[in-house]
This record gives C-alpha cells, structure tokens and sequence, in this order.
C-alpha cells in the first residue's frame, strides 16, 4: 500500500449547459497520490485550472462514501471506472498507472440531460418514486406495533438488498439500451418482497412503469451490464420479479 | 389502462419477445426433427419419409395453424425487436467517445438485433428457396420413382411411377397423356375423378441444392447456410435464457440450469441444422 | 433576552402528553391556505414535508442535492435506538431518557429528551409500515444490536446502511406527497437568507444552482432541517457540501445560536492519509460490538510498526494495550463515543500511535478474537466439535461477513488492506455537531415562525451524542414533534393570507445576497477556496478538536479573525453568478464557517469545564477523565450574533433543570 505519484492525462467531457454545444478537453495532472480517490484528482485537477485562470470541471458529488449516489462519471469506458461494488468517489487511483490516460464522461441517456460538464439531471428517477414508490400509510406513528408482522428473514434480507440501491444511475449509464428497469425494478421489489407493500402492488408496478415508458428510458434486452457496474450489487433478479409482477398486474388490475 | 399496458408498456414488448422467441424455439426443435428425416434415413426410404413429413407439415389442419402462429411469430419477433432496437438507439441520441462494453456484458447478449437481422435475411432466402417453390410456385416436380423388378406387376419398368399418398391399387405412371396434376392431386386426364395424390418431391430439391455435382453454387450454398445457423447458435445462447428473465421466471434454484439448457440448445439445435447439409454435400 | 425554553409544566413523562392535548389546531380546510417552508431534506426535513403535506399544508421543500434522497442522513451506518424492549433485557422509555442525559453528560433540557424516548417506539412503527428493511431474524421478528453508552440492546439496524433506508422510507413518504402535488420540491436550490417581515420569519431567499438565478419564496412559517456545521474541519466524515449556512444566516437574522463547542469526534473512522484528502471515512460504531481497540504496550514497537518493520499480527497478546478494556471495564470497548476518542488521543499523544502518516495518529481495531470465537461457535452449532484451526477461522470470517461485509469491503477499498487479515487502522473524526440553532421545546427558534429540527438545532444530545440517537432525534421531529408544535403556531396564521415576496424586507434579502455573490466573484484574488477551508480546518481541528486549552483557544479566534480577513482580501472565485458554479457555493459556505470557527473557539474558551466532547485540558482528573462544573456551567450556552467578530457575541443562559434526573458524575468503569 506504498503511496506513490503518477502522471496522467485526462480527456474529459466539456459542456458550458444544457444547451451548449460539448466537446472533449485534454488536460495533464501531475503528481496525483494514487492513494486519492478519483474525486480528489479531479479536486486537484480544478485547483490546478482555477490557479491557470481557467473554469474548474463540474461533477456531482456528495458524501463521498459510496452512499448519497451524487457521484456519477463514465470512466474509461465504464460507469464508476474499472473496479466493481464501488462508486466514483470509492474509486482509488491506485488502479491507474503513470502515463496513462483517463476518459471521463458524463451518463449519457435521454433522461438524464446534461446539466453542464459531467452534471446530469437524473429528476427523472424522483419521477418515477413519485409515481408510485411508496406504502400508502399516513405519518402518525400509530400503525400498528412493528412486530405485529412477521416477515420471513430470506424476503426482508432480499427486500433490504433490493433497498440498497442508491438511485446513481449507473444502470442506465452502462446499458447499451439506456434502460432503467434494474432501478425500477429494485424498488418494486423492496416493495413487494413485503407484507405492507402488497397491498398496493399492483397499482404501483402499472404506475412506475407507466412513468418510466413517459421519461424516454430504453429497453431491458437482458444483456446484465447493470447488474456487473451497479455499485451495490442489485441483482437483475429485481428485473424478473418486476416482469412478474407487472404480468399479474396488467392481467387481474380492476383498472 | 391494463389492456394497452400488455401491448404497449416496455415490459410488455419484452414479454412478446419472450414468448415468440421461445415458441420459435420449439417450432426449431420440429423443424429440426423433419430435417433429420433427410439424413437419418437414405435412398427412396429417406426420399419417401421426408416427402411424407414434408406433405404432414402441409396438410395437417393443426400443423397449419401452428405454421401460421409460426409465420406470425416469425413477424412479430422481428417488427417488435426493429422497435425495440429503434427506441433503444433513441434513448442515448448521444453516445459516449469511449466505451467499454465487454467490461460487463456478453457479446451476443449486445448484439441481439444483429444477429437477429441476419437470421431474418436467411428465412427469407430459406423460405425463397423452399417454401415458395414449395407452397407458392408450385414448381417441385412431384415424388415418382422407378418400380423395382419384384414390385412389377405388369407395369412398364421404364416409365416413373408416382409415389402416392394413399397407395392406389395400381401404380399411377407419370404419363402426361393419361394422368394430368392439379397441385398434389392426380386426375385421369380431362376428367374430374381423382385417383389420388402424389407427394411433391422436397426430398430431391434439397439433396440437389447441396449437391456439388448437381449444383455448381452448393458450397456457396453450404457456408451461407452453415454461416447461418451459427449466427442462430449465437442469438439462442443469448435468447434463450434471456427469454426465461423476461417472463419473469428467475429463480435461484433454476437459473443456472435454464442458462445450461439454453447454452446446450444454442448450439445442439444449430448444430444439428448445419451438419445436414455437409453430410449431404460431402455424401 | 429572556430564553424561555416553554418546556410544559407536570411530571415529566406527562408533558408532552399535556402539551399536546393544550396546544391549538388548524382545521383541514384551513390547512391549504398556509404555507410552510422546509430546508433540507434528509430524515429531519424529509419526514417533516411529508408530514405536514400529509395534513394538507402548502409545503415547498428545498435541498441543494439533485434529489432529496442524497441529503446526510443516508450516510449513517449503524442504526436507530427506540424504547421497544424486544429483547426483554429491561429497557424503558425512562432508560433510554436516562441514557441519553448521561451519555450528553448532563448537558441536555429533560423535556426534550423525555419527549425523544416517548416517541422513538412509534418511530420503529412508522418506518416499518412505510417498508423499511429493517434487520430481522429467523423468526421474522425485528432483531437489535447494542451501541456504544448502554447497556441493552435497543438498536435497530439494517446492516450497515440503516440510515439510508431511513431516508429512503422518509423520502418515499415525501415522494408520495410530491406527486399528490402537497408537497413543491426545489431540488438543486440552496438557502441564501431568511426574510423576516414584522418579527416573523416570512420566507427565505434561495439560489437556483442549475441557473444561478436568486429566488424569492414566501411562506408563513420557515423550517430549517439543514444539518450540522461538522465541515468547519473541512475533514470530517459529512458530506463534502454539507454546511452551516442556513443556520448561520437565521443566526446573522436574530437566531441564537447554541453550545457551538459540543462537536462529537467519533472514535472509528479510517486515519488521515495525504494533503489532498478530501473526506474522512467513519466505519461504523457498530463494528466496536465486535473489534478491540488496542496499541502496543512498547513505543519501540509502535516505532517499528509505523517504520513497515513490524506487523501488527506479530505483536503478542501480552505485549498488547487494550487501553480501553483497561481503563473501563464495565463497558469496555463499548464506551461512548467522546471517552473512546479521548482515550485514542490519549495513547497517540503519548507516542503509540501507529499509523505512518504526518501526526502518527492511529489505533487498531482487532477481530481477530471475535472471528475466533463467533467461529468455534458457528463450528459447534454445525455439530464440527472438533474443527480445525482454519476451519474456525473460515466459519469466524464467515460470521463477521455476513455482519459488517459492506463495511470491510469498504474499508479495503479505501485502504488496500485486507481486514480480515490484519487489524483496522482507526483514528477519531468529526462527526457530528451537538452544537445548533438554539430552539425551544417547540423546536422554535427565537425568531418567531422559524423552527429548527434534527442536527440543525441544539436541544437534546448534551454535550455528547449517543450512537443510534441522531437518526431517532430527525424522525422524532420531523414525523411527531413539528406537526403539532408547528400547528400550534400556525393556527394564528390562518387569517394572515398570501404573503407577498414584493415588501421591502425582500427586496433587501435579495439584494444583500446579490451583492455578496458580486463581491465573491469580483474579488479577483490569488486562493483558491479550498485553501482557505483546509487553513479553517487545521486551526480548528487542532485547537477546538478532541483537546481545548485556554491558550489554544485564544490562539484560535485570533488566527481566525486572520483568515477571516485574509478570505474576503485574497479568495479567487471563478465564473459567473449566472450559472452553475460549484466554487461560488463553496465560496459563501466557507464564509459562514469562518464566523462558526470563531464563535466555537469563544464558546469553548468561556465554559471552563470539561463535558461530553468538550474536553478542556485544564479540567481533567487525575486519570485523565472530565471535569465537570455543575455548579456554574450547568447551562445551554446560547450566543447572539453581534457581527462578524464573534469575540463581539452576546451569551445568554439557559439554565438547565434536572428534576427526574439526579445529576451524577458520568461513570463508565
């Protein structure tokens, strides 16, 4: 784990808003601990442009330990870089090596505009939680007592995997198609996996896919890439039971 | 909104897709057991057996709505996966400068509508090759054949005889003067009674088409259609489990055993199509 | 200023029962014609806008994040306390009260904290009926764990991730309100000022990040659900864009601001490691269930070992100091936070740090013994009574997988080192600010109609937070504390009507914040903001961190005041006010924590005791554990803001009364 210094370059994605025309930069960052994390290079990166009077690179980014799901960049060719079960700010420099040189882009899909430089919008998501990522239960506490439903261990640990997700978009950004059914499909399972979901089951998966369709998202041809780059490991399982679920659902719905 | 969700929805395509994929997958297995009739039995038995399964396949009142379910399968798979594929391309107008594809998906899993594509232009010339001359153009010859010595019951041993489907009493001679053809059916000529009907001869077709010395093209012939079925190999090893996913049967006990079966399926099944015709080419 | 903390009168586990039942209400048709606004949307703002959407208030949420799910709260790892006594080991609502006054080492109000524990029950029920994962065991029931502070086991959890379940459960209830159109988001927006018109809080100015345009938006009430200061240290384990601003502008408006010095320095996080460090990594207080913290008992040994010479697996057992096992045997490695982080500083200080960076700082946190034993257990369980060695081994590492894996995993990344090999290098890091927008029992500030909730205010965690207590205190507030505390206020709002954004108090808001962002960006100066920050951080860290002297102290609000000049001379910030620009927010966040430093400094100089995670060197037994001073500091110190110079700030007192409590030394031998 000896910290050591290497050089790079970097082509990274340029793009003043929305609107504007991008294109690819080409910069040099010298001296880059490879004990940083990507982020922390690209810190450097935009220290270094600021001193040349020159406007640092946007990215999203947050808690920079691998939960808040801000952090995003298409990284040599793969959504959070080359390390799997991690996110762009988990990602170390320690997996590069001096002299090379780094691609960095933003997601890109249809429903994830770009905002400006490597920052995209990805409301879309929120979107489709509003449409139906929900339990219908009002906020007074007075339920019923927490232990008043047993849930089997193996479904409250798949629901719980399933819950995982962090809402990145990585999915859509390494799917050749630009779908998002691992991100929907996730949270239709955490749902449905449980007692106090089915209730609404149906209801949900016919709205979260509806919306999902309107927000311009691809496809699911089953190729996997989102199970391989999702930095919490969501399994294309959730995909399945979606299917399923949404079957049943279009077949007996009252609607 | 149920109704048009199961036509319209994302996951409603994927079902379709699913479903005629894998129905497809079973018309294959059929398929694949009448061709073996070409190399399982050989001489007139083979010719015989194969013409029968070929005149089954044509006239079997089940066997017919199957073949349309099948043609309309056929279609649907293909208009549905040009639909999909043109949404998909729609949903990234921009495409990274760098990308990396292989870091974490399959390569025949990527290239679905390729592989697809091709084996749509390889059943059109299939069904050009075959199944119009067979059920559209009417242009293969009926099945006769040449009456051995022992079978010679007074009959000329010169002339041909149809091969019937129900075997008349008497061998009907290919005699343009006395017996006139109405598709498969046999008329005494410039009359309306039919004594019976003959078996249009596939057998011979197909045999001549791989076959060097009859056919300058047959190597030709033979790659395409070896080339073909491997490329089928390809979109099955993907297809077939894929399909399974769709629908929503993923289960952890089974997933592995329908991604084995499916692997085993995409390339038994192709396999056994191509290594038809090279056993006709180099017989 | 009198403080009137309007903690209701009667028995203490029959207040808030009395104040709800005394407390006004506004009707449902009432509801709609109200606005309220939320700041921040993680567990504290997130349940608050959907709660009070829920009731059918005009709510407008607002976070600076891309979605509200990103907000803080989704960062705590190990769990949430509630009084549910599942496991039948003897907990209460009053245990849970009284843990959580002593473990703030009697420097929070009872009421609020008596409230907390009612309500942390109900807590658990909500979230499970919203589908919360929650842990469970084979039974299907809910399971628990302990935490630091306490001896029961009250703790839910959903592995190492309940704080994001949490969230996501508050953020689907608020996502449910979004779409019924009750509740407005403003996702990318950040709070620049409070507008106060006629004494009231009326509204506040924001900025869209995405266009840099200036916003104004009015309402009847304001809800400030912001967070901690913890990145006045710049390292610290929040966010990197976590800040004190919101708070920090209703300070500079006329909000005291209280106990600025109560910062809790968490004992388990992964050691500093180079200058362009950016961020600290917790690893979980959970994982102290299991790990022994330890250094070598030899110096020449932790030499050794900082040098590569020596391994810390080659170190015997009897040549081991589980310092913590030793000096507090009751509770052992389970000791609350402050004392854990006191305790490592100590060893480190003395020279047996062992981790090879600048300041040597850090200690090892050791599963060997419990992969050892959890393993014979697992083997015996298996019916294997005579396993092998690494058969133990295998089913121990098995064992702690499947409890901690994402944390290990984590932990690997970051480091390169394999856990469950070799031992956690650990050092103490900023976590979590005790410290806040002082607020009365109603979570009312002292400006009226501004209420502040969750880690944004001060009110119930003392001087030292209990692990598992924050996420209960967000909730708390958020699902049920500020719907009836908020209604009570509103319901002398309902004849108020539509408030106008076109009175002067607005136009002055908006126009003070314009000129700020002017003044930023036509500042042309030679540093980066950055810079500025990482000088923050080191005098803070170093003098209002684990150890406060009076000297170091008064170096601090010197230097400070320096820096603050310096800042506003030399600060270079790049583009322009209309568009996205990270820098510029850095920029105006790195301003208010100036002020925060400051007033830290002077909040810890002038309370001459040692509590909970302020730890005066001059107050200090001779074991080295906190002095108290109950006599003359027994009070929530809360400043009022006198302009940019904190030496200027005013300190009003409120005292804090034990009556349930009998006030003791905190003893965890």
């Amino acid at each position: 784990m000896a910290s050591k210094s290497i050089n790079i370059t970097l082509k990274i994605w340029r793009q003043k808003n929305k609107d504007a025309k991008g294109q690819m930069e080409t910069y040099t960052l010298n001296n880059v601990s490879t004990d940083s994390s990507f982020l922390e290079m690209l810190d450097q990166l935009n220290e270094q442009l600021i001193n040349e009077r020159k406007e640092p690179v946007a990215f999203d980014h947050d808690c920079r330990e691998g939960i808040c799901g801000m952090c995003s960049l298409y990284i040599n060719g793969r959504a959070h870089g080359p390390d799997r079960g991690i996110t762009t700010c988990q990602l170390h420099m320690r997996l590069f090596n001096d002299g090379d040189t780094i691609y960095v882009e933003p997601w890109r899909s249809a429903a994830f505009p770009i905002v400006k430089d490597l920052v995209v919008d990805r409301s879309s998501f929120d979107r489709i939680q509003q449409a139906g990522g929900f339990i219908s239960v009002n906020t007074s506490g007075r339920t019923m007592d927490a232990n008043a439903i047993p849930v089997p261990k193996v479904n409250a640990d798949k629901a719980f995997q399933a819950a995982a997700c962090i809402g990145c978009g990585a999915c859509v950004a390494s799917c050749k198609n630009g779908s998002a059914m691992l991100f929907v499909g996730a949270k239709v399972s955490q749902y449905a996996l449980l007692p106090q979901g089915r209730v609404e089951a149906k209801e949900r998966v016919l709205n979260m896919v509806r919306q999902m369709d309107e927000e311009g998202f691809g496809n699911c041809t089953n190729t996997g890439a989102c199970e391989v780059e999702c930095p919490k490991g969501i399994s294309i399982e959730n995909i399945a039971r979606m299917n399923r679920e949404f079957l049943k659902a279009s077949i007996t719905s009252e609607k | 909104m149920s109704n048009s969700a199961l036509i319209k929805s994302s996951i409603a395509k994927k079902y379709w897709m699913a479903i005629t994929g894998l129905f497809l997958c079973t018309f294959l297995v059929g398929h694949l057991l009448g061709n073996l009739q070409l190399i399982l039995n050989t001489g007139e038995e083979g010719r015989r057996a194969f013409n029968e399964y070929a005149y089954f396949m044509g006239h079997n009142i089940f066997i017919k709505v199957l073949s349309y379910v099948t043609y309309a399968s056929i279609i649907f798979h293909a208009v549905d996966g040009i639909m999909l594929t043109i949404q998909n391309k729609k949903a990234r107008p921009v495409n990274y400068v760098y990308t990396k594809p292989s870091a974490n998906s399959s390569l025949p899993s990527r290239w679905m509508a390729v592989l697809g594509s091709l084996i749509l232009v390889f059943i059109v010339t299939h069904m050009a090759n075959f199944w119009w001359k067979m059920k559209i153009s009417e242009e293969i010859p009926l099945h006769t054949y040449k009456l051995k010595i022992d079978e010679h019951l007074g009959q000329s041993p010169n002339i041909d005889y149809y091969y019937t489907h129900v075997p008349s009493v008497n061998p009907i001679p290919k005699d343009t003067a006395q017996i006139e053809e109405k598709g498969t059916e046999l008329f005494l000529k410039s009359s309306n009674l039919k004594l019976a009907e003959g078996y249009r001869d596939l057998h011979t077709v197909v045999m001549d088409f791989f076959n060097p010395d009859v056919n300058n093209l047959a190597l030709l012939y033979l790659l395409i259609y070896a080339g073909s079925m491997a490329v089928l190999g390809f979109h099955l090893w993907h297809g077939f489990a894929s399909g399974f996913q769709s629908l929503g049967l993923n289960h952890p006990k089974y997933n592995q055993l329908i991604k084995r079966i499916g692997q085993g399926f995409a390339v038994i099944v192709p396999l056994l199509f191509a290594l038809i015709p090279i056993l006709i080419f180099i017989k | 200023m009198k403080l009137d903390s309007k903690i209701p009168e009667g028995p203490i586990a029959e207040k808030w029962a009395n104040h709800k039942n005394n407390m006004k209400l506004v009707a449902p048709n009432n509801r709609p014609k109200i606005d309220v606004i939320i700041v921040g949307t993680g567990l504290a703002g997130s349940s608050a806008a959907a709660s009070l959407g829920e009731m059918g208030y005009n709510v407008s949420a607002f976070c600076f994040q891309d979605s509200p799910r990103r907000a803080h709260s989704i960062a705590a790892q190990g769990g949430i306390n509630a009084a549910k006594n599942y496991q039948n080991d003897g907990d209460s609502v009053y245990r849970l009260f009284y843990d959580t006054i002593k473990g703030g080492d009697y420097r929070a109000r009872e009421g609020n904290v008596h409230r907390l524990a009612e309500v942390s029950g109900n807590i658990i029920d909500q979230c499970v009926a919203q589908g919360v994962p929650f842990a469970r065991e084979y039974g299907g029931l809910l399971d628990n764990r302990s935490f630091g502070g306490t001896q029961v086991q009250r703790t839910f959890y959903a592995a190492g991730q309940t704080g994001q379940q949490l969230l996501l459960g508050a953020y689907s209830a608020l996502s449910r309100q979004i779409g019924l159109g009750r509740v407005k988001m403003y996702h990318r927006h950040e709070m620049l000022d409070i507008v106060v018109v006629d004494g009231k809080a009326r509204g506040i100015i924001a900025r869209n990040l995405v266009t840099g345009e200036i916003e104004r938006h009015a309402a009847h009430a304001v809800v400030l659900a912001s967070g901690g200061y913890g990145n006045v240290y710049f390292l610290s384990t929040n966010a990197m864009r976590s800040n004190v601003s919101a708070a920090w502008k209703i300070h500079k408006r006329g909000a005291l601001f209280a106990n600025p010095c109560f910062v809790q320095i968490h004992p388990t996080c992964i050691p500093v490691h180079g200058t362009n460090q950016s961020k600290l990594t917790l690893m979980s207080e959970s994982l102290r269930n299991s790990g022994r913290i330890w250094v070598p008992k030899k110096k020449e040994d932790a030499e050794a070992i900082r040098s590569g010479n020596l391994k810390p697996t080659q170190i015997p057992e009897e040549e081991r100091d589980y310092f913590l096992e030793r000096r507090y045997p009751a509770f052992g490695n389970l000791v609350p936070r402050d004392v854990a982080s006191r305790a490592a500083k100590e060893r480190c200080d003395a020279g047996f740090g062992i981790e090879a960076n600048d300041t040597n700082e850090g200690v090892y946190l050791d599963f060997a013994s419990e992969i050892r034993s959890k393993g014979k257990q697992a083997a015996f369980a298996k019916g294997e009574h005579s396993a092998s060695d690494e058969r133990i081994l295998e089913l121990g590492k098995q064992w702690i997988g499947e409890k901690y894996g994402n944390l290990f995993t984590m932990y690997q990344k970051i480091t390169d080192e394999n856990p469950y090999e070799t031992p956690m290098k650990i050092y103490p890091a900023v976590h979590y600010t005790m410290g806040g927008v002082w607020v009365d029992y109603n979570l009312q500030s002292t400006i009226p109609g501004c209420f502040v909730t969750g880690e944004a205010n001060f009110s119930d965690h003392g001087a030292n937070r209990l692990g598992a207590s924050a996420l209960m205190q967000g909730l708390a507030d958020g699902y049920f504390v500020l719907p009836y505390t908020l209604s009570d206020y509103l319901a002398n709002e309902i004849r108020t009507g539509n408030i106008s954004t076109d009175s002067p108090e607005f136009e002055d808001a908006e126009n003070e914040v314009k000129n700020s962002i002017q003044k930023f960006l036509a500042n042309n100066g030679t540093k980066t903001v950055d810079y500025f920050h990482k000088r923050l951080g080191l005098i803070v860290w170093n003098k209002i961190g684990m150890g406060r002297s009076e000297a170091g102290l008064k170096e601090a609000i010197e230097e400070i005041g320096q820096l603050r000049d310096e800042f506003y001379k030399d600060v270079y910030v790049p583009g322009d006010a209309n568009e996205m620009n990270p820098e510029l927010e850095k920029a105006l966040r790195v301003a208010d924590f100036i002020e925060l430093g400051q007033l830290m400094a002077v909040d810890a100089l002038h309370r001459n005791e040692s509590c909970g995670g302020h730890f005066r060197e001059e107050y200090q037994d001779a074991e080295g554990e906190t002095l108290r001073d109950d006599e003359n500091f027994k009070y929530a110190a809360a400043w009022e803001y006198k302009g940019n110079d904190a030496t200027q700030s005013v300190l009003h007192k409120e005292e804090l009364k034990y009556e349930a409590i009998k006030i003791a030394a905190r003893n965890y031998k």
